[in-house]
């Protein structure tokens, strides 16, 4: 194995100087997380800086390229920086669907232009993206898609997209800046009939309304577009094309929802002791519920090696383009599992929804949001179909 | 005795059936979240339950009640799960009761006409830490006077701010982790030197910390006899577990036919999603789980109404396999109705809260798996 020793080195060097103590500590809730954008909410001044340093340097997409905003690092230099930031406890500076979804379709399908253009600002943090590929008709069967983008030709102010209809389930389309959306350009044919478009959520005739969650937050919306115009620029891929960046960018987006699976911070049974004690020998005092989280353990620790090999023999384009999904249900049916545990660990103090001692119900809340996991980015169900069409090749009913 | 309802039975469950979903349905929890109602429950519909008779269902006829038994009782409780009505049958009309059939004459006096007219709750004192592990009880209560003197901490006292008395389980002998030595006490709820602190659960019911910083009470607020708390409290647990499960069987069952219903009417590639036999296979299996729970719970029920040597097994079974089946039910409810599964809007996500406060309730499937393992020796 290549090990980039003197780069391990200097990195760990870099982040020591660099990142900001209280960006060591651990996160406590989503709530933490740096989204960057036009209107960034920094919670601290260390927030805001570490997510600019790190962006300065290219790091907060360390395998892009250079020119692009990017680290322009190896794949084994990536690794290497991602341990070291994870030994060190280093937050992630930007929690960004720039990055992880719309940066690798751009990446691939984009025009020159349109990469020198869009990527440094996502490195950077500048904007902020959502999704708009769910509707109301279309979730699991996303191609089925009604919104609709009509060619027009202006004359004076520029030939144009026309974009008409409805998305729904739009995570954080009330703080997007911008949105990257699928709509209908062909309504002869499902798949050959998507394109796939950027826009400005400040144009006009782009509303939003959140919806509440179980959680009771409520990050995602619905969205609205209502004769919203978008420069013919703003296509990525070909005209009635857009179902391959479509397919393409989920595969990224499941990659980085499979993460979830990974957890982090002391190990679920440890944590469970506080609450339900330890038996002389000390033993969780529960016998059953300890069988049950060593038998989580034991799938989480083999999940932890499966994620980092699928990432490893994925910069080695070694997986098969289908993995994301084995690797996104596992993993998140992982994280709903850990929270089931950790729910029933914190029993009675678990349940309280409001309460100051329970951080405003943070154990319960956090416990209703990964029931999300399996259904976002496509459902599990949805996974297994892939896996068993794509990769087990299993016939058609 | 056949394990199915009979006539009388029957027409009970249609009554209860229809009366929860006009006067309490989910819509009806809802208002009073939203609204941020203080005793988590409508002290009107409590009324209402009285003028129906269910306030009285367990209590003896002689004493103005309708002298019926748990599979009764857990009639009610299936359809208050059905509808996720609040209110606190369960924990007055069921598990209190149960213990006061053990008072004396006076205490029953007490209590009885107030559970009859809708008029008194009455809260359980039992846990003492996020787990429900009765025999760890510490609280102590010790002589004092004519009376004793109670001093320690109780949590997940459910409607223990509106109750008009708690039921306390005391240490008077031995020490925590054996199981002998508990007395049990029926203890005013505005008694001087006891302190409430009340914390909104994830089902929007209230739940309270209790503090007894030497509490006095005469000796007639004991229940049953000094140092015998086993025998009235493991009347109250059977009662409060087997009455869980029932309503846990209402909350699952529930969540299924929201869920089967809307597999039927949600399309997608162009056919009704639970024409996919993935989902097909798994609707089947939970409505397999919910059966075989169903099953374990009336066997329980008529057990305890029959008095028989074998109802606590069945009991503990009753409770681990319909907190399995219910849990599943609002899990597969979720994920089968995606995105809008997750809203706030849809039902679904209520009986998923619903599920996990009363899964914890009188002890986890894990918890009673484990006593199960217990009772038969291994
Ligand atoms: C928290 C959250 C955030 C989200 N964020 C975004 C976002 O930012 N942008 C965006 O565009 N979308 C987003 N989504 C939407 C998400 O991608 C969809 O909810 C998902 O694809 C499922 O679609 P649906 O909700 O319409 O469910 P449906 O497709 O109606 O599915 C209902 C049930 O049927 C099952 N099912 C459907 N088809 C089959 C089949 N062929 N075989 C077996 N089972 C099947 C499903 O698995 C599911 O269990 C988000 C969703 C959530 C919950």
């Amino acid at each position: 194995m290549s090990d980039p020793d003197g780069f391990r080195a200097e990195a760990r060097a870099w982040l020591e100087a660099n990142c900001p103590p209280e960006m060591r500590e651990p996160m406590r809730d989503e709530s933490d997380a740096c989204w960057g954008g036009r209107n960034a909410v920094f919670k601290n001044d260390a927030q805001k800086r570490w997510m600019e340093t790190m962006g300065e340097r290219g790091w907060t997409v360390p395998d892009w390229p250079k020119e692009y905003g990017g680290g322009g690092l190896s794949p084994a230099e990536t690794k290497a920086l991602r341990e070291e930031m994870a030994a060190l406890g280093c937050r992630n500076p930007l929690s960004s669907f720039g990055i992880s979804m719309l940066g690798p379709a751009l990446l691939k399908y984009g025009t020159e232009e349109q990469k020198q253009h869009y990527l440094p600002q996502i490195a950077r943090g500048e904007i902020r993206w959502c999704q708009g590929y769910s509707e109301p008709g279309a979730g699991s069967d996303l191609a089925g898609l009604q919104a609709k983008a009509e060619a027009v030709s202006d004359p004076e102010g520029g030939d144009h997209w026309l974009v008409n209809g409805q998305k729904v389930w739009t995570s954080y389309a009330d703080k997007a800046d911008w949105i990257f959306c699928l709509v209908r350009t062909d309504l002869a044919d499902k798949h050959r009939g998507i394109s796939f478009v950027l826009f400005d959520m400040a144009s006009e005739g782009v509303s939003t309304r959140p919806i509440l969650l179980i959680s009771g937050n409520s990050p995602f919306c619905e969205t609205f577009f209502d004769d919203v115009k978008v420069p013919k620029d703003q296509v990525v891929g070909e005209v009635n094309r857009g179902w391959d960046v479509a397919k393409y960018l989920l595969g990224h987006e499941r990659e980085m929802i499979s993460g979830f699976g990974l957890g982090g911070g002391a190990p679920l049974g440890e944590k469970a002791a506080e609450t339900v004690g330890r038996d002389a020998a000390g033993r969780l005092d529960d016998p059953l519920l300890r069988a049950e989280i060593a038998r989580f353990e034991v799938d989480s620790l083999a999940f932890r090696a499966m994620s980092e090999r699928f990432v490893d023999q994925l910069k080695a384009g070694q997986a098969h383009p289908a993995q994301p999904s084995m690797m996104k249900y596992y993993g998140t049916e992982l994280n709903k599992r850990r929270h089931e545990l950790a729910m029933a660990a914190g029993g009675s103090d678990a349940l309280e929804w409001e309460s100051e001692a329970s951080r405003g119900g943070a154990k319960a809340r956090a416990w209703l949001r990964t029931k999300a996991n399996s259904i976002e980015g496509g459902t599990s169900e949805i996974q297994l179909n892939i896996v068993a069409k794509r990769i087990l090749e299993l016939p058609d009913q | 005795m056949p394990l199915y309802l009979n006539d009388d039975q029957a027409m009970l469950a249609d009554s209860a059936r229809s009366f929860m979903a006009a006067e309490a349905p989910p819509a009806h929890l809802r208002a009073l979240r939203d609204e941020g109602s203080p005793d988590g429950f409508s002290r009107a519909l409590w009324k209402q339950f009285a003028e129906m008779g269910f306030t009285g269902v367990l209590i003896p006829e002689d004493e103005g009640g309708l002298g019926l038994g748990h599979v009764e009782a857990g009639i009610i409780l299936e359809e208050i799960g059905r509808n996720l009505s609040p209110s606190p049958f369960l924990t007055t009309a069921v598990a209190a009761v149960e213990a006061l059939k053990l008072a004396g004459g006076a205490t029953r006096q007490r209590w009885f006409p107030g559970v009859l007219s809708g008029d008194a709750v009455l809260g359980l004192a039992i846990d003492e830490g996020p787990k429900h592990r009765p025999h760890r009880i510490a609280l102590k209560a010790e002589r004092s006077g004519n009376g004793f003197r109670l001093t320690g901490e109780k949590q997940f006292v459910i409607q223990g701010g509106s109750a008009d008395m708690l039921i306390v389980a005391a240490r008077t002998a031995g020490s925590p982790g054996e199981e002998e030595g508990l007395t049990l006490f029926a203890v005013d709820q505005d008694a001087a030197d006891l302190s409430l602190e009340s914390a909104r659960l994830v089902d929007s019911a209230m739940a309270a910390h209790v503090r007894f910083d030497g509490v006095e009470v005469d000796a007639d607020a004991v229940i049953g006899e000094v140092d015998q708390g086993r025998a009235p409290l493991a009347q109250l647990f059977n009662a409060g577990r087997v009455g869980a499960s029932a309503e846990l069987i209402g909350v699952g069952g529930g969540a299924m036919d929201m869920t089967v219903a809307y597999l039927k009417e949600r399309k997608q590639f162009g056919r009704a999603i639970g024409s996919f036999q993935a989902l097909q296979h798994r609707a089947a299996h939970l409505y397999s789980e919910l059966e075989i729970a169903r099953a374990a719970v009336l066997k329980a029920q008529q057990l305890l109404d029959a008095g028989d040597t074998g109802a606590e097994l069945m009991v503990s079974v009753a409770k681990a396999k319909a907190g399995q089946a219910a849990t599943l039910a609002v899990q597969e409810g979720v994920q089968m109705h995606g995105g809008v599964g997750m809203t706030d809007e849809f039902d679904i996500g209520l009986f998923m809260k619903r599920d996990r406060a009363l899964g914890e309730f009188f002890g986890d499937a894990a918890f009673h798996a484990n006593r199960v393992a217990e009772m038969q020796g291994y």
